[in-house]
């Protein structure tokens, strides 16, 4: 066994063991864990990252309101540990399988649904210091690239400009140890909000004539997906493009593509990459490239609330997103990247990119 | 007009010329005898009252059998036996063959023969329905039995014995009353039924002890409590409660010769002084002969004052501070004895129990108890109301014990329920007087007096809030029982997942789960009784949560739902 799986599976040990210790002097279990929340996670201007704080939280058996996720903590780290010394990594979705089961005597599961042992495992990562992958766990993948790079996976070198329609599907686990990244010319990657505008840039070969990687998120960018782009602007340095919809949601997804976010702020260092820039959209396009405003939608409810609370948070205090965003609800509306198919089908990769990039319209 | 004016002299006497049992069919709604149920009903209470009183009164611990026996269709034999006193030979024809002749009826003592006729009501009753006579049994205790076979001579309102016989034998120590009616009713065993009275009875005399032969079979109701309530007092009236025609009535009864005796001879509280300023008030004067002045009249005789005098008299007293009247002549049960007959009779999980400090109405003294017995073998709500210890079945809509109850806000102690509480509660409410203001002639709903009311619902409000508190006790004990029940529900996987972590066995670590939730369960449990709030787990996400990332985990992708939130589940 490695040394680094030795020492992960002596932190979860230590983890029963002190539990354990606990209750033979006939004390209230406590597991101690950094609280994973807004109110405790700062964000840290020299490197740019959102950072968890100090805070912890304690977990005890004897509080009603914890004694279930007292178990729950203990069952996964337990299951974790069979895992590692069966060698095997299983998705956490086998996890929660392996571990639900019903209760002697009760109506009542371990675990009734998956969203009750995720944010377990997250607790654990944070608690023990280590990340999912050194669990042994992975989840589904979600992200996707294409362009000039080729990578080692498991003795097998894939290229990734020679991957169809598809795209190299990004894995959960992309940790040097398991992947190597080589690349082959690319100036700069461009993170892509949407699956559907990814394809088209694709078909369109966007990455060939920009020379570029192409990555989309599908939505929220996973964990893997988010890796791989820290990895390649700091492994190449290669200058980040996050290319979303005109909406609050989409700026959110770029600022935990730039700082990380707040429920895996411990993680922020592995996952964020402080340099990324954005490109698009904004409301402001709407203006600089003669978008009608027909093929807008009008902001709701939840969107002006969203806009209101962004503003506050300092990572959105730039002068430029501060305007950007107070332009949106003044103008009352957002867009989405297809918005932009009404100036022509290859606007996007013949025109709005192009020009966006090589005047360096970007926002910080 | 024509005709002459009749005097009311002269119609009393043509009512005596009305039979009596046309007297009784006309007024049969009146006097407990409308229906065949009823009839059955009344004929029990009539007896039970009046042995329940004479074992009181003699103070012995009554022991009452009664039976009711369908001889034919709704023909029914009915006996009463009572271990009281017994009765004197001369007078069992008078008090079994006479209506309305007894010794309570002017009586100013809290006692129960304020109902109905009286037990030669059902004398008449049996003897118009099937013709058949009473027999009544009767011991002094003396070794000598006197039996009697009955009638009533409805044409002069007096006893007509069919048989009489006199047995001896010393060594039978019986005394007490045995009476056999055959009359016509009907059983039945549903909320208005001589079960339910019987019941009811057995609750608020719980130091009886009664036997039932049904036509069903035996049910007995044991004596719960050996000891005789105090012995209640006779007194006269208080002035404060003194109207216009009870005062005619006394003015000519009484023997009296001045007024001002009259005043402080015949009612309770009044002294002389009191008297004077009271015929002060009053204006009643005459003339002083030397000094030719008008002055007042303390000495005129009671059968000179006139009508317009009486009117001042009862508005005079008004004006006058008088002493509450003494509460020596209630008998409440206690609280305790209704503790009891609640528990014997209903066996409820809990009951509270009030008797409120007495109170006046009208000059005349009374005294609320309250129970609230909830839950055990209690199963539906029901309301039982008693006048001096007799239950009333009848009117509930118009009393003053249903209005009170209707006016507490239960929902306020933890019950469901408007007007009276849902669910498995017995509601029980003792209004104990000299004299009962019932609402009709039926005595069967008690009026409405502010007072009365308010001390009804102040002592049910009492104890609700100890209901209401016991409940509470009870969803406390639940809850710690609930807690304890977690604690114990997860044990077993935490102990596998240490197993699987530490390599101690399973088993041992279980118990030291469970030997830590019973040693610190003291504090557990002072921790729910306090009131204490659980210390929350810290990490319980702020608002500001809703920031929804990470949405890898369960596959929610932003695309294809345009427009909508699309953040994606964690």
């Amino acid at each position: 066994m490695e040394k680094a799986e030795k020492e992960t599976q002596e932190n979860i040990k230590k983890l029963g063991n002190e539990v354990l210790a606990q209750l033979r002097k006939v004390n209230n279990p406590d597991i101690q864990l950094p609280i994973r929340a807004l109110s405790n996670i700062y964000f840290d201007e020299k490197k740019r990252l959102i950072r968890l704080g100090n805070k912890v939280s304690h977990r005890t058996y004897l509080n009603v309101a914890h004694t279930r996720k007292f178990m729950q903590t203990l069952m996964v780290a337990s299951e974790c540990n069979k895992i590692i010394d069966q060698k095997v990594t299983i998705s956490i979705r086998d996890l929660y399988y392996a571990l639900k089961r019903t209760i002697p005597g009760t109506k009542e599961n371990t675990f009734e649904e998956q969203q009750e042992s995720d944010p377990i495992i997250e607790d654990i990562e944070v608690a023990l210091n280590t990340l999912r992958e050194k669990l042994h766990l992975k989840a589904d993948r979600k992200g996707y690239l294409a362009g000039p790079l080729t990578v080692k996976d498991s003795g097998d070198t894939i290229d990734a400009s020679r991957m169809g329609s598809s795209g190299w599907g990004i894995p959960s686990n992309v940790e040097p140890e398991n992947i190597q990244l080589n690349n082959q010319g690319a100036e700069y990657i461009l993170v892509i909000e949407t699956d559907a505008v990814w394809q088209r840039l694709n078909e369109d070969k966007f990455w060939k004539k920009q020379n570029c990687l192409i990555i989309t998120g599908k939505g929220q960018p996973d964990r893997g997906t988010r890796r791989i782009i820290n990895r390649l602007h700091y492994e190449f340095k290669l200058p980040v493009y996050v290319l979303t919809d005109a909406d609050v949601w989409g700026y959110y997804i770029y600022s935990v593509i730039k700082q990380g976010s707040i429920n895996l702020s411990f993680l922020s260092d592995r996952l964020g990459t402080p340099n990324a820039r954005f490109v698009g959209l904004t409301t402001q396009d709407v203006d600089k490239f003669g978008i009608t405003e027909n093929v807008t939608i009008k902001l709701n409810k939840g969107d002006i609330k969203r806009a209101n609370d962004i503003m506050k948070y300092v990572w959105f205090k730039p002068k430029e997103w501060q305007h950007e965003i107070k332009h949106m609800l003044q103008v009352g509306y957002k867009l989405e990247l297809e918005a932009l198919s009404s100036k022509g089908i290859r606007f996007i990769s013949e025109k709005y990119l192009p020009e966006k990039i090589s005047k360096r319209d970007l926002l910080p | 007009m024509t005709g002459e004016r009749r005097t009311a002299e002269s119609m009393a006497d043509q009512h005596r010329e009305i039979s009596i049992s046309e007297f009784f069919e006309k007024n049969r709604h009146l006097l407990g005898y409308d229906n065949k149920i009823k009839a059955l009903l009344t004929i029990v209470r009539e007896g039970v009252d009046n042995a329940l009183d004479a074992t009181e009164e003699a103070r012995i611990l009554p022991d009452i059998y009664i039976k009711v026996e369908e001889i034919k269709k709704e023909k029914y034999k009915v006996v009463i036996k009572d271990n009281g006193p017994g009765i004197v030979k001369k007078q069992i024809p008078r008090i079994f063959g006479s209506l309305l002749y007894g010794s309570k009826f002017h009586r100013l003592k809290q006692s129960r023969g304020q109902q109905g006729i009286g037990v030669s009501g059902a004398v008449l009753y049996a003897q118009l329905t099937t013709g058949e006579s009473t027999k009544i049994i009767s011991s002094t205790g003396n070794g000598k039995t006197h039996k009697y076979e009955l009638k009533i001579d409805v044409k002069v309102n007096q006893p007509k014995v069919v048989r009489e016989k006199v047995t001896e034998d010393h060594d039978n120590k019986w005394h007490g009353v045995q009476i056999t009616f055959i009359a016509e009713g009907l059983y039945r065993e549903h909320k208005q039924s001589v079960m339910q009275y019987i019941k009811e009875v057995a609750i608020s005399n719980p130091y009886a002890n009664i036997v039932f032969d049904t036509p069903n079979g035996r049910v007995e109701f044991a004596r719960g409590v050996e000891k005789l309530p105090a012995e209640p007092r006779e007194i006269k009236p208080h002035l404060y409660g003194i109207e216009v025609g009870i005062l005619t009535r006394m003015l000519h009864e009484t023997k009296a010769r001045t007024l001002q005796t009259f005043l402080t001879s015949e009612f309770t509280r009044v002294g002389r002084l009191s008297a004077m300023d009271i015929i002060k008030n009053a204006g009643i004067t005459r003339e002083n002969l030397q000094t030719g002045k008008e002055e007042p009249d303390f000495n005129i005789s009671p059968k000179k004052v006139k009508h317009n005098m009486r009117v001042a008299l009862v508005d005079a007293i008004k004006e006058v501070k008088l002493t509450r009247p003494p509460t020596d002549c209630l008998s409440p049960l206690g609280a305790d004895a209704v503790q009891v007959g609640l528990k014997k009779e209903l066996n409820p999980e809990f009951a509270a129990t009030l008797t409120r400090p007495p109170e006046v109405y009208r000059g005349w003294p009374f005294e609320v108890e309250v129970g609230i017995a909830y839950g055990g073998s209690i199963t539906d709500p029901t309301l039982m109301r008693f006048a001096n210890r007799v239950p009333l079945l009848y009117q509930s809509g118009d009393c003053a014990i249903t209005k009170a109850v209707g006016q507490v806000d239960w929902k306020r102690y933890g019950l469901a329920g408007d007007k009276m509480p849902d669910g498995p509660v017995v509601v029980f409410v003792h209004f104990a007087s000299v004299w009962v203001p019932f609402t009709s002639e039926s005595k069967e709903a008690i009026a409405n007096y502010p007072v009365i009311i308010k001390e009804i619902k102040l002592a049910l409000q009492d104890c609700a809030r100890k209901l209401a508190s016991y409940l509470s006790g009870m969803r406390r004990a639940q809850a710690i029982k609930e807690k304890k029940e977690i604690f114990e529900r997860y044990a077993g996987e935490t102990a596998a997942a240490l197993e699987e972590l530490t390599g101690e066995k399973r088993k041992p670590i279980e118990e030291m789960i469970i030997k830590l939730v019973e040693e610190k369960w003291g504090e557990i449990v002072k921790a729910i009784n306090g009131g204490e709030p659980e210390t929350p787990e810290e990490e319980s996400p702020p608002p500001e949560h809703d920031i929804k990332e990470e949405g890898e985990e369960n596959g929610e992708s932003r695309e294809g739902d345009a427009g909508e939130h699309k953040e994606a589940g964690e």
